[in-house]
C-alpha cells in the first residue's frame, strides 16, 4: 500500500516537474532536435536578452505598479468592508469578484471599446496596468479582508482608541501590522498574476508595449523552440526568487504562532 | 509592596438622561441618570442584554447617547468627545491586547501616542509591570501569555496613561473560576490602593458584592436599584433584584394572627404587613429545626458541599426552598424536615 502511494505521489511530482525541467534544458541545448548530445549553450539566453529584454522590464514595472495600485486601493477597501455590517460586507465582497468572473477577453474588449479612442492612453503601458489592476484587485481585497475578519478588529481599535490613539495612529500601529500576513499574501498573488497575465494583455498590448508573456507567445509562434525555451527559463529566473522572497517575508508571524502551539 | 504609582486626580462622573437606541431601532438603554463620586468603585450588574455594557460604552465614549443625554466628567460636558480624547483607561472582556507588540510595547502604547520621551515611557512601563508583578513578561509576545497574565497586562496598559477613571467590561469572565477568585482579590486591592474612579461591569453578583462601593443593578435597559452591596442584598427594591442578587426563597400565603400562613406552615411574624400575599427570605434566615418547625416538608435534594449541605425542601410551593444545614448531619431524599425562619429576614413582595 505504502509503495503504491509513494509511486502515485512520485508520478504526480514527475508529471509536474518533468516538463519544467525539459523546457529549461531545451533553452540551454545547442540543438533541440539533436538533443543534449549537441552540447549546452547560453547562446539562446543571449538572443532572448537582446531581443526581448524590454518586455521583461515592462512586465516587472507593470507588476510593481499594479502592486502599488492594489495596495493603495485594496487595503482601504478591505478595511472599509471589515468595518461595515457583515451582510453588506459579504454582498460587496462578492461584487468585487465580478472582474475575475468575467473572462479576461471580455474585460479587455470592454476596455478597448470604451477607452480605445484615447490614443495616448491606448498606446501607453498604463492601459495594460488598468487591466491588470481590475483583474488582481479582488485578490488583494479578499486576502486582506480574510485576515481582518479573523482578528477582532473592532476591539483592537477600541483598545487603541482608549489609550488615546487617533484614527491614523490606530490604522498605522494596530490595523496594518495585524493584517500584514494578508497584505503579503495578497501582494504575492498580485505580482505573480500580473507578471503571468496573458489573456487580457494579449488584447491590450501594442507592438511597443509587449509584456513578458506576450513576448513569449511571439517567440513560440515565430522563433526557434530553443529561444522560446530560453525565454521561459528567464521567466522562471524572475518569478521563482520573487515567490521565495515573499514567502520568506510572511514567515515570522506563522513562526510566532507555531511557538504558541508548543 | 511597591509604592503607589502616580495617577491623574480621580474624576466624578455623571450621566444625565443617557438613553441609547441603536440604528436598527433596538432600545438598549432607557434614559438613565447616574452620579459616580470621584474615587468610587461602581459595579454595574445585570443579566446579558440589560444595557450594562452600553452604559459603560457611553461613559467611555465608544457610544454616543441619544439626543438629550449628557456625560459629565467633574461637571464638564464630555458627550461630544470620542474615547481617545477622554483620558480614561479601559479593560476589555477580550483584553484587546495588540498581537503585533510585546508586553512592554502594549503597556507603553498609550504614552507613545501621547509622544512622551522614550526614557520616560520605559520607566513608566517598568513601574506598571512592577505594580502588576509581571516584570518578567516584558519581552513576551501576547500569544505567549496565559489568560491571567493577559488580564494583568491589560490593567497595566490601561493604568499607564494616568487615566482619570478606569472602566472594566467583564474583565474576569474569560477566566476559569479559581483564577477569577484570585484576580478579583487583586483588582479589589488595586482599586482601593489607587483610589481611582472605577466602573466595573459584570453579570456575576458575587463579583459585584465583593468589589463595589455601590452596585447599580440593571434590568431591561433600566436601573432597578442603586445602593451599597448590603442594601442591595438585604433590602432589594424589586423582585428582580431580590432574585438576581444572591439566593431567594419565596412563599405564597397570607398574614393571619401575627403569622404568615402558607401551604407548608405558619411563620410567626410580629408586625407583619397585613396585605402581604407573598414573602421572600434568604437561605441563611432559615435553619433546620430539631423536630417539627414553622414550615414542614420533605427533602427534594441534598447537595453535600464540603463545609455545609445545601437542602432543597419541598413545602408545597412552586419551587423548593433552599436552606443550608451543617455538613455533619446526613440527609436523605424524601425525609420529613421542619424549618424555622427568622422573621427579621422576611420581605413582603
Amino acid at each position: 500500500m505504502f509503495v503504491a502511494q509513494l509511486a502515485f505521489t512520485l508520478s504526480v511530482c514527475a508529471f509536474l516537474i518533468v516538463p519544467v525541467v525539459l523546457s529549461m534544458l531545451a533553452g540551454l541545448t545547442e540543438n533541440y532536435l539533436v538533443g543534449l548530445r549537441s552540447g549546452l549553450t547560453l547562446r539562446w539566453l543571449g538572443a532572448v536578452w537582446a531581443g526581448y529584454r524590454d518586455t521583461i522590464f515592462l512586465s516587472i514595472a507593470i507588476a510593481l505598479a499594479c502592486l502599488g495600485c492594489t495596495l493603495a486601493l485594496g487595503v482601504p477597501a478591505a478595511y472599509g468592508l471589515a468595518k461595515c455590517r457583515p451582510r453588506l460586507a459579504r454582498v460587496l465582497e462578492e461584487l468585487l469578484v465580478m472582474p475575475v468572473a468575467v473572462p479576461g477577453l471580455a474585460t479587455a474588449l470592454a476596455l478597448i471599446i470604451t477607452y480605445g479612442g484615447y490614443g495616448r492612453f491606448r498606446t501607453s503601458w498604463t492601459f495594460i496596468l488598468v487591466g491588470h489592476v481590475l483583474f488582481t484587485l479582488p485578490f488583494m481585497v479578499r486576502s486582506v479582508l480574510a485576515v481582518l475578519l479573523a482578528i477582532d478588529l473592532n476591539t483592537l481599535e477600541e483598545g487603541a482608541a482608549s489609550l488615546g490613539a487617533s484614527f491614523w495612529q490606530r490604522f498605522l500601529h494596530v490595523v496594518l501590522p495585524n493584517c500584514r500576513a494578508g497584505v503579503l499574501a495578497g501582494a504575492l498573488m498580485v505580482v505573480t498574476l500580473s507578471i503571468g497575465e496573458f489573456n487580457m494583455t494579449w488584447l491590450l498590448h501594442t507592438p511597443l508595449t509587449k509584456t513578458l508573456p506576450v513576448g513569449l507567445a511571439d517567440a513560440y509562434a515565430s522563433l526557434r523552440l530553443e529561444i522560446a525555451s530560453a525565454y521561459t527559463l528567464l521567466f522562471f529566473v524572475i518569478i521563482v526568487p520573487l515567490l521565495l522572497a515573499m514567502q520568506r517575508l510572511s514567515r515570522p508571524r506563522s513562526a510566532a504562532r507555531h511557538r504558541k502551539a508548543e | 509592596m511597591t509604592r503607589i504609582p502616580d495617577l491623574a486626580k480621580p474624576v466624578a462622573i455623571a450621566l444625565t438622561r443617557c438613553g441609547k437606541t441603536f440604528a436598527d431601532g433596538t432600545r438598549a438603554l432607557e434614559p438613565l441618570d447616574l452620579a459616580i463620586d470621584a474615587g468610587e468603585t461602581i459595579v454595574v450588574l445585570g443579566p446579558s442584554g440589560c444595557g450594562k455594557t452600553t452604559t459603560l460604552r457611553i461613559i467611555a465614549g465608544l457610544e454616543t447617547p441619544d439626543a438629550g443625554g449628557a456625560v459629565l466628567f467633574d461637571g464638564q460636558d464630555v458627550t461630544p468627545l470620542p474615547i481617545e480624547k477622554r483620558n480614561i483607561g479601559m479593560v476589555f472582556q477580550s483584553y484587546a491586547l495588540f498581537p503585533n507588540m510585546n508586553v512592554a510595547n502594549n503597556v507603553g502604547y498609550g504614552l507613545k501616542v501621547r509622544r512622551h520621551a522614550k526614557p520616560e515611557i520605559a520607566s513608566r512601563v517598568a513601574e506598571m509591570l512592577a505594580l502588576m508583578r509581571i516584570e518578567t513578561l516584558a519581552e513576551r509576545h501576547i500569544d505567549q501569555l496565559s489568560g491571567g497574565q493577559r488580564q494583568r497586562v491589560a490593567l497595566a496598559r490601561a493604568l499607564a496613561v494616568r487615566p482619570r477613571a478606569l472602566l472594566l467590561d467583564e474583565p474576569l469572565t474569560a477566566l476559569d473560576a479559581r483564577l477569577r477568585d484570585a484576580l478579583r482579590l487583586e483588582i479589589d486591592q488595586l482599586l482601593r490602593r489607587l483610589g481611582i474612579t472605577a466602573i466595573y461591569v459584570t453579570h456575576d453578583q458575587a463579583e459585584a458584592m465583593a468589589l463595589g462601593d455601590r452596585i447599580v443593578v440593571m434590568e431591561h435597559g433600566r436601573v432597578a436599584q442603586v445602593g451599597r452591596p448590603r442594601d442591595i442584598y438585604h433590602r432589594p427594591a424589586t423582585r428582580f433584584v431580590a432574585e438576581f442578587v444572591g439566593t431567594m426563597n419565596r412563599l405564597k400565603g397570607r398574614v393571619s394572627g401575627g403569622a404568615f400562613v402558607s401551604a407548608g406552615g405558619a411563620i410567626p411574624w410580629p408586625g407583619a404587613p397585613p396585605q402581604a400575599r407573598e414573602v421572600a427570605f434568604r437561605p441563611e434566615d432559615a435553619r433546620v429545626a430539631d423536630g417539627p418547625g414553622h414550615l414542614n416538608g420533605t427533602i427534594a435534594a441534598a447537595f453535600f458541599l464540603g463545609d455545609r449541605t445545601r437542602l432543597f425542601v419541598d413545602v408545597g410551593e412552586e419551587r423548593p426552598l433552599i436552606v443550608e444545614a451543617s455538613a455533619r448531619s446526613a440527609f436523605r431524599h424524601g425525609q420529613a424536615i421542619g424549618l424555622e425562619v427568622d422573621a427579621r429576614g422576611l420581605m413582603a413582595l
